[in-house]
């Protein structure tokens, strides 16, 4: 019996695929998991591998067509096995989504393909991370259903000025359930849908490469003026209220440090961000108040500290995830860093290898940024904007001297943090760094 | 206020409105000399005479087509059956004559009549003495159909019953006519077709009757003591009508519901509730309302089996817990 | 008796085995007032004025009209679904029931009921009952009433042949002859369940036997196209019902001309042309008729002039029925319950 090769879902946001490559041709021979395409998905670049075993029989989608999920794009079966009815289903189908594919008239197909959705900035750092899903409006249905939502979700989303598919549903299949409505206006806002939930990062933990965790997540009743905190910020800024704390930190000893690492390593190099993650994880580590998340009702502090690298690529940003970057020595973290980044720039991670972080850091020194705040990636509660590191004279007992100096300007929920919780844990990370014993104490 | 047992709230009801009217006589098996299979009419042979406690041969359509032509004659029969599966042999006098006539008549003749007696499992009576016939009747305009869970409903309910100008089925709990309540010492009557909330709650409504009732309760305490959840119960009391307007309110406030019933899912008073909710308070809802009936086969003897086959209170916890969404 | 009655009024026959003259005349024009309204009943039927399922009674007048002449203004009848004639004889007005069978608001039920339905609660016409033996356990709780007060009044039910192999029967039988209820059941024996010969469904043979197996009941069987024969022992059974309140069974051996209802041959398969025909002959409107003529009871003028008034009644019946309102959809809901519906019988219906 023929199976079908569909555009499948490669990622919890992705509507609509492009097909990059196929790597069979038809007429070959394939097993069950070899690989047939290579696709691009709105967050990476994935592998569609066979479900079974036989013939490919048929392709229908041509390389750089772009087809939505679900879509037939290929036929496997035996040899000279009838596929006329599965190739009318596949006319019927693409006729229905408005054709988006026209099997054997990739041409004329293109010219019909509608307009690729906006593209949703990927779950990164240091830009707004508001995503607008394709949607035009609350419950409107997109090229692959409808946002689920329950009535009483849907209406008081209405009521209170907020679109369904902005909000993360927590109900069986994704369903925006009351709870999640009430967390979003809570949050004044939404809790965008293109993030996972720390729920959702849980799951990803459990397959992530990591270690062993150190803690289990452990979750909090916020107190009445924390809960009244909350309440009041969110109406003031945004959805996620959030304030900047900086300070300039002497990068001498951290500099020197490297340097004398990087000289009795023989093959890599430990950069200087791999050592902002390392001291950054230590100090969320001594201060797990920063490690933590709104959720609406309750925070979360999570047990393990998963620091998300925000990576700039083309057309983008990403932020690959160091799972339990505390428990990591520096080599450790920079050569899995560096392999992070690398399939970072080729979009190929995975997605439990994008998701879910509780805390981030974005380096925008390399292009000479001296300071800059960056925007929460929610669920974390706070993220490091990193400039570059400058020779600047600074006083240093009385003497005037000239010393590489770093601004780094932490952005807080301060539905979680309050300034004076921020400002210990930038204590913290500026004293790792100024003088990096501290990082064994 | 005295606390007695449902089956003696149903012999006072019967005793009272039998004082009061004299057209109201009880017929049925074994209702008179015997003092009834179930004793709800007890004594009532010695105080009010043969013919009006009637001990019937064993002819459920017969004595049943019988009290509907007392009734059109303008006497208030009560028509016991010994169980309610007994009364599908009375199918036809129930349904085709006495939920007729006044409507085949222009509204000429009334049939002020009441077909009572016990309904549901019991124990280990197996498939023909188990049934739950709630649905059979509840779906017949002409009916008026309750099925009280308490004492003091019973007796409310059956005085008003009786009262009533239109046929009435009056549905028994078999297992809870030793269930102990406080029914009051003055006169008592509720009315036909208004549910009452048993328990007040916030996250979600259960809606039940008779026997369900004390499972939903149960299951409402279990909720609140292990999972933080506060159960609404609303207990229908009348089947029809169904007071849509009480369980459709509290829904409203809680948006979520699960529908309890002993008897079979498939067209069961369940399914009116829940289509009740879907139309009345759709944007209201979190998540689908679950129900919880009766397995949808015909009643095991073997009492392992049986108790699977009726609700319990944990298969409630379960589906209250599933449409507050806390699996 | 007879002839004592005849000595108090003198040398003219004023009766036929006693019974007089006005009776007869009564129950004379009962049976030609059924007869024309039948078949003003058919022709409107096939014309489409009149839908449904519809059961003539052309041939079993003398039933009827013997039967329930022998009651009291304030005795009970019940009966079947062929019941046009029997509501007409109880004293249901004609036009009340054409327009019911027009499906009119002048009908005896504003048009709910319809053929089968006929219900009068003015003349205690408790109804045309639709399912077969349905009504012979009411009839039975209708005595039970008349008995739980202490009154003298008598319950009537009529049915047809079928009913006697099903369970009504006997339960009912059973009770009224155990509790002495004042019923007298009457079958109308046409010999045929719709398309079905008795004989072949029936394990016996004379149907009033069937009644025998219950102690204090009392059975017989009469000619049913002789009224006089059909009111006699009806008078005999409502006495007994009256005096000692207890229950008889009367079998009255009938035909009907045409078939089962309007939508059925009046012969086939069951039965055949020659039979009908033959039966014709038999006729219970003729024979009384004749027997009053030959009696000096009646003239061929004096029938000649019933007969057309009975036409004229009929066919006002019919413009009444066709004047009357059609029931305005406020109807619907309006007999279902004696009161209010809590919460709104159309509660739940929309899109109408």
């Amino acid at each position: 019996m023929a199976t079908k090769v569909v555009m499948a879902q490669l990622s919890p946001t992705m509507e609509e695929g492009k097909l990059l490559e196929w790597k069979v041709a038809e007429g070959d021979r394939v097993e069950a998991s070899d690989l047939l395409a290579e696709i691009e998905t709105d967050k990476a670049n994935m592998d569609i591998e066979a479900l079974g075993g036989g013939v490919v029989l048929k392709i229908l989608v041509e390389e750089g067509q772009t087809v939505p999920v679900g879509a037939l794009i290929g036929i496997i079966g035996e040899e000279g096995e009838d596929i006329s009815a599965l190739l009318e289903e596949a006319a019927a189908a693409a006729s229905v989504a408005s054709g988006a594919v026209e099997p054997g008239f990739p041409e004329e197909a293109d010219a019909v393909v509608p307009p690729a959705p906006p593209e949703a900035p990927p779950p990164a750092a240091p830009v707004p991370p508001v995503v607008e899903p394709p949607h035009s409006k609350a419950g409107e249905s997109s090229v692959t259903g409808t946002v689920k939502a329950s009535p009483v979700a849907r209406r008081m989303a209405d009521d209170a000025g907020l679109r369904v598919s902005d909000i993360q549903g927590s109900g069986p299949g994704g369903r925006v359930v009351k709870r999640d409505v009430e967390a979003a206006i809570a949050a004044g806002g939404t809790v965008a849908r293109a993030t996972e939930p720390s729920g959702g990062a849980a799951v990803a933990h459990a397959g992530a490469p990591s270690g062993p965790r150190r803690l289990a997540d452990e979750t909090l009743e916020p107190s009445q003026m924390r809960k009244a905190i909350a309440r009041r910020l969110v109406t003031s800024i945004g959805p996620v209220p959030h304030f900047f704390l900086t300070t300039e930190i002497d990068m001498g000893r951290a500099l020197e440090l490297r340097k004398a690492l990087n000289a009795r390593l023989t093959g890599g190099k430990i950069g200087v961000n791999d050592v902002l993650v390392k001291v950054a994880a230590e100090a969320l580590a001594r201060h797990p108040e920063i490690n933590a998340s709104w959720e609406g009702d309750t925070i979360r502090r999570h047990g393990s500290v998963d620091i998300g690298i925000a990576v700039a690529i083309e057309d983008g940003l990403i932020t690959p995830v160091l799972r339990a970057a505390d428990r990591k020595g520096l080599l450790e973290i920079s050569t899995e860093a560096s392999e992070l980044i690398g399939r970072a720039r080729e979009k190929r991670l995975l997605p439990e290898e994008y998701q879910g972080a509780t805390f981030s850091v974005s380096n925008l020194g390399m292009f000479d940024i001296d300071q800059f705040t960056a925007i929460i990636n929610p669920p974390e509660a706070a993220i490091l904007a990193v400039g570059g590191t400058i020779e600047k004279p600074v006083v240093v007992d009385g003497e005037i001297e000239v010393r590489p100096r770093m601004r780094v300007t932490m952005s807080c929920d301060h539905r979680v943090i309050d300034g004076a919780t921020g400002a210990r844990f930038l204590e913290t990370f500026k004293a790792m760094l100024e003088n990096p014993l501290e990082l064994v104490l | 206020m005295a606390v007695i047992t449902y089956r003696d709230a149903l012999n006072r009801a019967l005793r009272e409105e039998m004082r009061r009217d004299d057209r109201v006589f009880i017929m049925g098996e074994e209702v008179g000399e015997y003092d009834g299979a179930y004793k709800v009419t007890k004594g009532l042979l010695d105080e009010f005479g043969e013919m009006r406690v009637r001990d019937t041969p064993i002819a459920e359509n017969g004595f049943a087509g019988l009290g509907v032509g007392a009734a059109v004659a303008g006497l208030r029969p009560v028509v016991e059956f010994m169980t309610w599966n007994f009364a599908l042999l009375a199918y036809d006098a129930i349904v085709n004559s006495a939920a007729k006539i006044r409507h085949m008549s222009g509204g000429q003749f009334t049939v002020p009549i009441v077909f009572r007696g016990p309904g549901g499992s019991a124990l280990q009576l197996a498939a023909q003495h188990s049934q739950v016939p709630d649905p059979w009747y509840a779906n017949i305009p002409g009916l008026k159909v309750c099925a009280p869970a308490t004492p003091a409903d019973a007796m409310g309910l059956l005085k008003t019953a009786i009262r009533d100008d239109d046929p009435v089925v009056f549905i028994e709990g078999e297992l809870l006519y030793n269930v102990k309540g406080e029914v009051p010492d003055e006169e008592h009557l509720v009315p036909l077709g208004v549910a009452d909330i048993k328990r007040a709650g916030e996250d979600v409504t259960i809606v039940a009757h008779s026997k369900m009732l004390h499972v939903a309760l149960q299951a409402a305490e279990k909720l609140s003591a292990e999972h933080e959840v506060e159960a609404e119960v609303v207990d229908l009391r009348s089947l029809r009508p169904l007071d849509l307007d009480t369980y459709v309110a509290s829904v409203k406030k809680t948006n979520r519901a699960v529908v309890v019933e002993e008897g079979w899912p498939v067209a069961g008073i369940g399914a009116q509730v829940v289509d009740d909710i879907q139309r009345e308070a759709f944007d209201y809802l979190d998540a689908p309302v679950a129900r919880v009936s009766g397995l949808d086969v015909p009643m095991h003897y073997a009492r392992a089996l049986e108790k699977i086959i009726v609700p319990d209170a944990d298969a409630v916890v379960k589906a209250a817990r599933h449409v507050c969404y806390l699996d | 008796m007879a002839k004592a009655e005849e000595e108090i009024m003198g040398a003219e026959r004023a009766d036929l085995q006693g019974i007089p003259r006005e009776k007869l005349l009564e129950m004379l024009r009962w049976m030609v007032l059924s007869r024309r309204f039948e078949e003003k009943t058919a022709e409107a039927y096939q014309s489409g004025k009149i839908g449904g399922f519809c059961h003539l009674y052309i041939g079993q007048e003398a039933v009827a009209a013997g039967a329930i002449g022998a009651l009291r203004e304030d005795d009970y009848v019940f009966t079947a679904y062929r019941d046009h004639a029997q509501a007409l004889v109880r004293g249901v007005s004609s036009d009340a029931v054409m327009a019911e069978l027009f499906g009119r608001i002048g009908g005896t039920s504003r048009g709910a009921g319809g053929s089968m339905h006929m219900f009068d609660s003015e003349v205690n016409f408790m109804g045309g009952h639709g399912i077969v033996g349905t009504h012979l356990p009411l009839a039975a709780g209708v005595g039970y009433a008349i008995k739980y007060r202490g009154g003298d009044q008598v319950v009537l039910c009529f049915f047809g042949d079928s009913v006697v192999n099903g369970g009504p029967f006997h339960e009912a039988f059973n009770m009224v002859a155990k509790w002495e209820l004042p019923v007298v059941y009457v079958v109308e024996n046409n010999s045929y369940g719709m398309g079905t010969d008795i004989d072949r469904v029936a394990a016996v043979d004379q149907l009033f036997t069937r009644a025998c197996a219950y102690e204090g009941n009392r059975a017989e069987q009469v000619d049913g196209m002789d009224v006089l024969a059909v009111y006699e022992a009806t008078n005999r059974a409502v006495k007994r019902a009256r005096e000692t309140s207890r229950p008889t069974f009367i079998e009255a051996r009938t035909y009907r001309y045409l078939g089962h209802s309007m939508s059925d041959p009046a012969h086939g398969t069951y039965r055949t042309r020659e039979e009908v025909q033959a039966e014709r002959k038999n006729d219970p409107i003729n024979s009384l008729a004749a027997r009053m003529e030959e009696g000096g009871l009646l003239t061929d003028e004096e029938y000649k002039a019933l007969d057309a008034e009975v036409i004229a009644e009929v066919e006002r019946a019919a413009r009444f029925a066709e004047s009357s309102p059609v029931p305005g959809p406020d109807e619907i809901y309006s007999h279902v319950y004696a009161d209010e519906f809590r919460g709104g019988l159309d509660r739940r219906d929309a899109w109408r």
